[in-house]
């Protein structure tokens, strides 16, 4: 018991400190290192808790893809060195104490849910797939996610692909001057449009590429 | 204290959800923290669902943590997308500068 409480101590407390670096680190780069950080002690956190599927999908998913993706953005951007001005305000400007307040208030509203939540017994369970003990974690949910979500889970592949595309045609750009080998045009040359016959003139000769 | 039970797991989300919005509402530097703030927020999204489910003994909240992650995924990649086409037309991605829209 005391061991899990000094993990969950331990991966907790690297979470919220890495969270707020993400927010008020002054290097783009760094917030991304901090936000990597954040997501691996979560999902040891996932691991520890007993959903260790979920805890290596957040590792594979949002380390290896998601977090190195905002890195290449970063890089390529040169935005890392631009400075965290956000203490530095114009003046006159009201922002900061206001979304403080507004933090503050919602960090207290779901505090005081989560202090007062209770669980009643007679509710009714939102299914029936109870995560028993006899099947491994991954095991209880590739059983249910490939039957009775099947529908959810081919509409999360298309949003998937439609993501894929729109980023593609977003960042897609026609380059103006570059030389590129075109295969269509190079079959369909007919001898014509290729070669002429040009009679020269004596000491006049020939104009090319007109 | 040394009992962790689902409070704890539901205040450390809400910590890391509170990070989150006070790190979109005061960023002045970049949109791409913006972005970051916002995946904060869906993590702790994660979190709660994940310990509901673990405790309520109920896979289905694993099930949307999972479909969440899909989402967040697609929705980094698009908002990415984005910022790289607006740093290429206008040169900056720095919030104060982002008026276009006159809002």
């Amino acid at each position: 018991m005391i061991t899990h409480a000094i993990f969950f101590y331990t991966f907790a407390l690297v979470a919220i400190i890495s969270a707020l670096m993400v927010t008020i680190s002054k290097n783009t780069v760094h917030s991304v290192f901090f936000l990597i950080l954040d997501f691996i002690s979560i999902s040891c956190l996932f691991i520890m808790i007993g959903a260790e599927f979920l805890g290596m999908i957040m590792l594979i998913v949002y380390v290896g893809a998601v977090a190195v993706l905002f890195l290449f953005v970063v890089m390529m951007l040169n935005v890392a060195q631009q400075k965290n001005q956000w203490f530095a305000a114009e003046k006159g400007s009201t922002h900061i104490p206001v979304g403080l307040i507004v933090s503050l208030i919602i960090f207290f509203e779901i505090i005081i849910v989560v202090g007062g939540w209770k669980y009643k017994p007679e509710l009714l369970d939102s299914s029936k797939l109870s995560n028993t003990m006899d099947l491994s974690n991954t095991h209880s949910i590739g059983s249910v996610l490939y039957t009775d979500y099947i529908l959810l889970f081919q509409l999360a592949g298309m949003i998937l692909l439609v993501s894929m595309i729109g980023a593609i045609v977003l960042t897609f750009r026609k380059r103006i001057g570059v030389k590129k080998q075109s295969y269509i045009k190079q079959i369909s040359r007919e001898r014509n449009e290729g070669v002429e016959l040009v009679d020269v003139e004596k000491n006049k000769g020939v104009k090319i590429d007109v | 204290m040394f009992d962790i039970g689902l409070g704890h797991y539901l205040t450390l989300s809400a910590v890391i959800f509170t990070i989150g919005v006070v790190g979109i509402f005061l960023n002045r530097k970049n949109i791409i923290v913006i972005l970051m703030s916002i995946e904060l927020i869906l993590l702790a999204v994660n979190i709660n669902l994940v310990s509901f489910s673990i405790y309520l003994n109920d896979l289905t909240g694993q099930i949307f943590t999972l479909f969440i992650l899909t989402i967040a995924a697609a929705e980094a990649a698009i908002g990415l997308a984005i910022i790289v086409v607006y740093y290429r037309n206008t040169g900056t991605i720095r919030v104060e500068e982002i008026d276009k829209l006159k809002g």
